[in-house]
Parts: C-alpha cells; structure tokens; sequence
C-alpha cells in the first residue's frame, strides 16, 4: 500500500513532536482501512480537541475536528443519520475520560456503531504537560508539581465496564497486535474501543525521567505483560506493568440494529 | 377562511413545534429532557421513527448539540430543544455550528433564571444568550413565536434559514406558549415552502466548503457524499483547513460575520397594530406580545392613540423598522418577563430619543394587559 494515498500531503509537516507515537498509530489505521478496502468517501474521521484530535485534518477522508471532548456526540449523530459510513473516533486521554468522559461511558452503553481509538499518553500534550485522568499516581505533571495525588482510570476496563462490545490495549511497540486489535475494532458491529498506550516524550518522558522517544518505546517493549499473564501476578509483580491484550470481544445488538427495530415498530 | 386541504387540531405549542419540524423535513432530532421543552422530545420519539428519521435522548445537553450538528453534516435536517440550564449548556457547540456553518435549530423555551430557576414558569430572559451565549463574535438568527400557529410556521422558517444561510437558528419561544394549547389550523404539507441547502456544482477536486462568493453562503456538500473535506472549529480558510494568515483569517471571519446581515431584511419579521397616527408605542414579542395587544386595543376603545410592534424575529436585531415608526412617538413602552433586555435594545435604535417605559416581570407570572395599559395610561 502506498500511505501518501490517504494522506493530505499538503498539509504536511504534522505538529508532532520527535519521539511521539501517534505517526505510528495514524499508520496502523491506514494499514487497516487500506487492507478492508473501504472506500475514502465512506469513511469519517471524528475527534475532538488535543494532540491525538489533529489526526483527521492529515487524512483524506470525511474528517471532523470537534470541541473539546465531545467528538462521540458528533460523531453520533453522523452514524445515525448516515448508517453507510465507517465512523472512527480518534481522541486521547484527556478528551476520551476527564471533559469526554460522560459520551465514552455511554456511547459504550448505548452500543453505537463507532470505533474509537485513543492515543494514550498519560498527559495533556498540546496544553504543555497537565496531569491527566491515566497518569498513575506519583507521577510528575506541570499541574502536579509535588506529584501526582490522584489515582489514574484505568480506560479500557472502564469501556469493559460500561458495556463496549469489543476492547483491546496495546503499545505503539507492538505494531503487529496494534493493527489486528484496530482491525478486529473495526469489523466489529457496535461500540469497539482500542487504547494505544503512546510516548509523549516532550511533556511526560522529559518531566519523568523517562528518556527519549526510542527509551519509552523500550519501556513500552520490556514491560508490556499480557492480560492472560496478568491474571496469574501479583499486584506487585504488576507495578509499572503495561497491561495489553483484548479484554472483550462478544456479540451484541448494536444500537443502529435496535433502532431498526425501533422504525418497524413507529411504522406498523 | 380556511386554507386549501389544512387541517385544525387543537395543539400545544410545543406539539406544534415537533410537527412544524416534521413538516420542515426534520429527520433527526437529539434532545435531554428538560421542562418546559420536553413535549417537544416526546412527540419527535414517537413520531420521527415513522418517517425514517432518528429521535436520540442524548445523556446531556451538551451532547445532544453536538449529535445534531453531527447529523446534520451527514444530510439530515436535525434539531434539538431545551430550556435556560440546557441552553446555557448547549452554547459551547452553538458555536461550533456558527464557526463551521453547519445547519441546524436549536429551540429555547425559555423559563424562569438565572441558574435552575423557575422549571414551570415562563419568562423571557435568554434573549442575550440567544445573541451572545457563546463566545467570540458570530451572527445569529432567533424567531420569537407569539401562537401555536406561529411557533409551527417559524419552526418551518427556522429549518428554511438553517439551510439557506448555512447558520444555527434559534428558535426563541417561552413556556407560555409551549405550554398553551389552541385551536390550530395545520396548512396541508405541500404548499408549505421548504429550502434545502445548496450542494456543490463543481468537482470534489474543486469544491471549497467555505469559498467567498457573491451570497456569501457556500455550497454544502454532505459527509460521504464524494466530497471528502474537513471541518473544524478552529479558524479556516476557503478550503476548511485552520489557518493561522491574518489575511485569510480575517476575510472567512468577515464573511461569517457579514453573512446574515447580508439578508437581514429577508430575515427580520416585525407585526405592527394601529402603529399609524401613534402617541404610544408598545414594543413586545412571544407570549408578553398577547396582552400587549389587548392592552393597546383597550386603549384606542378609550381614545387613546397606542400601537404595538410585535417582534418575530429578535436577532437581527429589527433596529430599522423601530426606526421607522418610532419618532410620533411621545413614549415608548418595552413589555418583556426580564429586566429590561429588550429595553437596552429598543433605547439604542431610538438613540434615547424619547422615554423608554420598561413594563417587567420575573417572578414567574405572566404580564397582563392591564399591567401594559397601567403603563400606557401612567403619566411620566
């Protein structure tokens, strides 16, 4: 595949920084859409606000940049209206749990038919380094300089819990189970969450002594632990441990198939 | 007389809303339920199903507005309707509507404020917010129902305007009138004019979402219609991409906000009683509009020589045609349920000319006639 095809060349340079994973999940997505074959005018590109939320303006589909958090309304609104567009919703911590957080629990609840992918990077990136609702405790944020005091959600058991049919966590490291988890997100019928834990070198490595991008990504390497291992560790053994793999994947009426049901019923 | 193939029912005002909307072409409506708009969501779940379109209650105000922008930049003609609290709520993504130019109408049955306020009880204090509830500088349409009649035609209007000028509408009425039930003559649906935005005539390669053209409205083309482009809240150039140019900024933001002045005259809506040979102008509008009606009507019964202004539309503001009759006036009386909103308006386009008499209510009752015609009578 070529990405230039997807790519609004012209808007080029991203306003990435060096070191930041979120190319690298832009490209995961792209492999996807590229390898289902789905059509660049079928497919909608929602976000909100932040670093992760600039996507859509880099890609050539129908892309949709939103206010802050609330990229799941819109994008709502544009499945429902309009049923033969793919809808993806790209966003990060901050937009996806602390402003959005209310639209992801129940966007999951509702079982709408959007996949939603969050770059995780612990941090506000954009606004210069603010602690976030997926910094673990401890850590060091511009608006925590004492540490962090707060204890951080853990974002796709929060999906698993209010009711997402499909959720899987990975690392921008671990590109090969990246892009089957955003694959098996996207086939699925209702609300299908993939977090991508990503380096945000400049306001989360630099404050935390993590090193560069390349240091975080071996950080990311040496620490992932599969749920499956997981299970079998103590909550000690845990500590640090990124915890990946797919945490549900079942079968349930989405809410476009309900509302189906909802127009035969209004009709008869 | 009764119009060719209409129907008469007796409607609520807020019955009267959903089915003008209906009638308008609305498919998809999002909404939180809220008093004393809820009739509104309650009709729309029942009825937009039937005619393939979607009802969704949202899990809050803020989300409501940004489905329905969202629905509407899929294709579908897409409402929401709430009250003071949920307004105030919904002002953020009012904005964003503004900014990208996207289609839709927001209903405002306004009651009792500041803050949670007086749930049951009308007033007519969000005229402001109407104009200014979001921030930075945006135009705005807001239509003032004074019937159940009027509530449906204006929420047709309000749908019309959304598409033609590519702008948030708000549909400005009180609980009043949502909540008052009449007898109501529903025009048959095909003599019922209705506007459907303008789609593009170019190639997608060619398309620009926001070009600057002589209408100063650029075409509409909707997601996943082959025109693939991006929309944003950010400031942009012609091509819907931010831009960060003084010069570009400046012309889109120009144009945006020139954009309905450019058709104020078409927009602006004004009734005037007995305005001629004038010693007293009334100037009022939505449910307050009634007894200032039977308050001037009294009046000239008893040689007095009042008239009213009744305002349809609010935003624009209807400067002009206050202008034009307010000057044999040797007083004027502004008969609002606020402190004076409409007052400080009507006191600019007279340029303080004459007395600006304010005849208000807030405590949750409604303005009777005889509280206007106190007024008219009173010496000042």
């Amino acid at each position: 595949m070529d990405y230039l095809d997807y790519l609004r060349q012209d808007k080029m340079p991203h306003i990435w920084c060096d070191g930041c994973g979120n190319g690298i999940i832009l490209k995961s997505i792209l492999r996807v859409i590229d390898k289902l074959g789905w059509k660049k005018d079928d497919i909608a590109l929602v976000s909100g606000i932040g670093c992760s939320s600039r996507t859509p303006g880099y890609v050539d589909f129908n892309t949709l940049h939103t206010t802050h958090g609330r990229a799941l309304a819109f994008a709502t609104g544009i499945k429902i209206a309009k049923p033969k567009l793919h809808v993806i919703v790209v966003s990060g911590d901050g937009d996806a749990t602390a402003i959005g957080g209310n639209h992801f629990i129940h966007a999951a609840r509702r079982n709408i038919d959007i996949t939603m992918i969050i770059f995780n990077n612990f941090i506000y990136g954009m606004t210069g380094g603010q602690v976030s609702p997926t910094t673990p405790t401890e850590k060091m944020a511009s608006t925590t300089p004492y540490g962090n005091p707060d204890a951080p959600f853990d974002i796709s058991r929060l999906a698993q819990s209010a009711g997402a049919v499909y959720v899987a966590r990975t690392t921008v490291y671990h590109v090969g189970k990246m892009d089957r988890y955003i694959e098996q997100a996207m086939c699925k019928t209702g609300f299908s969450v993939v977090e991508v834990l990503t380096p945000c070198p400049t306001s989360y490595g630099r404050r935390n002594k993590e090193g560069r991008g390349v240091d975080m990504l071996m950080y990311q390497k040496h620490n992932a632990v599969d749920l499956e291992r997981a299970r079998k560790m103590t909550p000690a053994d845990l500590s640090g441990k990124l915890i990946t793999g797919v945490f549900v994947d079942k079968e349930q009426d989405s809410y476009l198939q309900r509302y189906g049901d909802v127009i035969i019923k209004a009709k008869n | 007389m009764k119009e060719a193939n209409s129907t008469v029912r007796m409607l609520q005002g807020n019955v009267a809303c959903a089915e003008g909307a209906i009638a308008a072409g609305c498919r998809f409506f999002a909404g939180y339920p809220i008093t004393p708009s809820s009739e509104i969501a309650e009709v729309l779940a029942q009825r937009l199903p039937a005619v393939d379109g979607a009802f969704i209650q949202m899990e809050d105000e803020i989300s409501a507005m940004g489905a329905i922008i969202g629905a509407s930049l899929a294709g579908a003609k897409s409402m929401t309707a709430t009250s003071g609290p949920g307004f105030s709520l919904k002002q953020e993504n009012i904005g964003f509507a503004a900014m990208a130019e996207v289609p839709c109408v927001i209903v405002d049955v306004q009651r009792g404020g500041p803050s949670t306020g007086l749930p049951t009880n009308s007033a007519q204090g969000d005229i402001m917010q109407a104009r200014w509830g979001t921030h930075g500088d945006h135009p705005i349409i807001a239509l003032t129902p004074s019937s159940v009649r009027e509530t449906y035609d204006m929420t047709i209007r309000a749908f019309n305007l959304a598409e033609k000028l590519r702008t948030p509408v708000i549909l400005l009425t009180d609980e009043i009138i949502g909540h008052l039930t009449e007898k109501v003559e529903i025009p048959d649906h095909s003599s019922i004019e209705i506007i459907n935005r303008k789609k593009p005539d170019v190639a997608p390669e060619k398309y620009l979402p926001y070009e600057i053209n002589a209408t100063k409205i650029p075409a509409m083309a909707n997601f996943g219609d082959g025109y693939r482009y991006h929309v944003t809240g950010l400031v942009h150039d012609e091509t819907g991409f931010p831009t960060n140019n003084p010069d570009k900024i400046q012309m889109q933001l120009e144009r945006l906000n020139q954009k309905i002045d450019f058709y104020r005259d078409e927009i602006v809506d004004i009734e005037t009683v007995f305005t001629d040979e004038m010693d007293i102008l009334v100037i009022s509008f939505g449910s307050t509009a009634r007894s200032a009606r039977r308050a001037v009507i009294n009046a000239r019964e008893n040689g007095i020589k009042a008239g009213l202004m009744r305002l349809k539309t609010i935003w624009p503001f209807p400067d002009k045609e206050i202008e034009a009759i307010y000057k044999t006036a040797k007083k004027i009386i502004v008969a609002e349920m606020n402190l004076g909103q409409l007052a400080h308006e009507v006191e600019w386009a007279t340029r303080r000319e004459k007395p600006v008499i304010r005849v208000n209510k807030i405590n949750g009752e409604a303005i009777t006639p005889s509280d206007i015609y106190k007024a008219i009578l009173a010496e000042d």
